[in-house]
């Protein structure tokens, strides 16, 4: 099968999704390759997808980097596989800024999911901040159309703040590993805050009850965590290199699918998944459209006597016009 | 495409038993420094893994290195695995081969060999020139 171009035009990218839907695993990953390529034909595959999804259970794996989440990815998706599920990854890796180019190595840790079956895809952030590539949403998409269930999205190794998990995923776990910081590190804002399931891994590593604890102290402290107050974040303890605790995990990720699944929570975290994928479309055109105009030869000298302030806002009046 | 070249997708992997892995991290980062997009499997990996990695990752070009003189036996049959599931992706090869083996690998279908000492120029030049296209954004 050929890579269809732009002047293969629209029918091929129908005849890949349905390619995909029955289970041609060439036409999921030459549609996943749409998305990463954005422009005409990716809002094709968005279009084609569209009236598939919402099968899959989404689950967002993030935590800084090392903390393990490849290596629990793995034993996870590894146990649903062989469990009679057919889940998908969706492994993020930072591009650089310099050049362009990844190193995608999420996969080193995933020999068993691979031998399992597991689809495993890498995706490159190519430019993109907040812990995923701006074509995440659009390649869970793809996959969710092409019946995997559950899929798995593995962040890049983040911080404090890269929370773009959150509005991409149904669930979303965040793993700590031992020694990651003390209890002043888990009342400060940010990435904690957002977990659906907290992880411990390297569990039979010193310091991990110590872990553990503080998270429980941080938790105790709190009102909002867990997304708006929605449930109290449960603690798994895992050493996933032995796949130790990862059953508990399956048991946790499927409880809080039941949990969201009973109310409305599902419905008004996948409205929000959506609301959020059109925001960052509309951030893009608009960063896109602002950089045209910056680099137009028709923009008026910037005068010094402008503050940049100033200037910004003349430029989005005409920008917006 | 027009206009822009996307990232080149090049599959980075050890065959077999072959705990070699150095030269294979050096041409990973040299290939990234390149601006393409590696996915790195590392080592132990087999066939089955392989060819699955290079058909979910959609991948321009696979890079397999070879420290173990398994190069004549494991070269040709990642080329007719690869063949058999109608990936018609060039094979590059790495590592130590003879001289006296080129041809034979050459007629088994594998793309190029890079040999020790190859430059960072030599490495970046022969996956474009196996892929045919730059791979500049």
């Amino acid at each position: 099968m050929e890579s269809p171009e732009p002047e293969a035009g629209l029918s091929a990218v129908v005849e890949l999704a349905e390619a995909s839907r029955s289970g041609d695993r060439r036409a999921t990953a030459r549609l996943l390759s749409l998305v990463e390529r954005g422009g005409a034909l990716a809002d094709e595959v968005a279009s084609a997808t569209q009236a598939h999804v919402g099968g899959a259970h989404v689950v967002g794996i993030t935590g800084a980097p090392g903390s393990g989440k490849s290596t629990i990815t793995n034993s996870l998706t590894t146990l649903l596989s062989e469990a009679g599920q057919q889940p998908a990854v969706l492994a993020v890796d930072p591009s650089s800024p310099l050049t362009g180019g990844a190193i995608l190595g999420d996969r080193v840790r995933m020999n068993g999911a691979s031998d399992a079956g597991v689809f495993i895809r890498s995706m490159a952030t190519r430019g993109h901040a907040g812990g995923l590539a701006l074509a995440a949403s659009g390649a869970v998409r793809v996959l969710d159309a092409a019946g995997f269930d559950p899929v798995v999205i593995e962040t890049v190794g983040v911080g404090q703040v890269e929370v773009d998990v959150t509005d991409a995923a149904d669930t979303t776990i965040v793993v700590v590993a031992p020694g990651w910081g003390d209890a002043v590190q888990a009342n400060k804002a940010g990435l904690l805050e957002v977990a659906d399931l907290f992880v411990v891994n390297k569990a039979d590593r010193p310091g991990a009850t110590d872990a553990r604890r503080d998270l429980e102290l941080m938790l105790d402290l709190s009102t909002v965590t867990g997304r708006a107050g929605f449930e109290r974040p449960s603690i798994t303890m895992t050493t996933a290199t032995e796949g130790d605790g990862i059953g508990e995990l399956a048991t946790a990720v499927a409880g809080h699918l039941d949990l969201l699944s009973q109310g409305v929570e599902l419905d008004r975290r996948r409205e929000k998944r959506r609301i959020a994928e059109v925001r960052a479309h509309l951030e893009h055109l608009l960063v896109g459209a602002a950089d045209e105009m910056l680099a137009s030869e028709g923009l008026q000298p910037v005068r010094a006597s402008e503050s940049p302030m100033m200037v910004a806002r003349r430029l989005a009046g005409q920008l917006l016009d | 495409m027009v206009g822009t070249d996307l990232p080149i997708r090049v599959v980075l992997a050890k065959l077999g038993f072959d705990g070699h892995d150095r030269g294979l991290k050096v041409v990973a980062r040299m290939l990234r420094d390149a601006g393409m997009e590696v996915v790195y499997l590392g080592l132990r990996q087999t066939t089955d893994s392989i060819v699955a990695a290079v058909e979910q990752e959609d991948a321009d070009v696979v890079g397999i290195s070879m420290h173990n003189a398994g190069h004549l036996t494991l070269g040709p049959m990642i080329v007719a695995a690869l063949d058999e599931v109608g990936l018609d992706v060039p094979v590059v090869i790495g590592g130590i081969v003879p001289d006296a083996d080129l041809s034979e690998l050459e007629a088994a279908g594998v793309a190029a060999v890079l040999g020790p000492g190859a430059s960072v120029e030599e490495v970046v030049s022969t996956v474009r020139s196996a892929v045919g296209r730059n791979g500049i954004t």
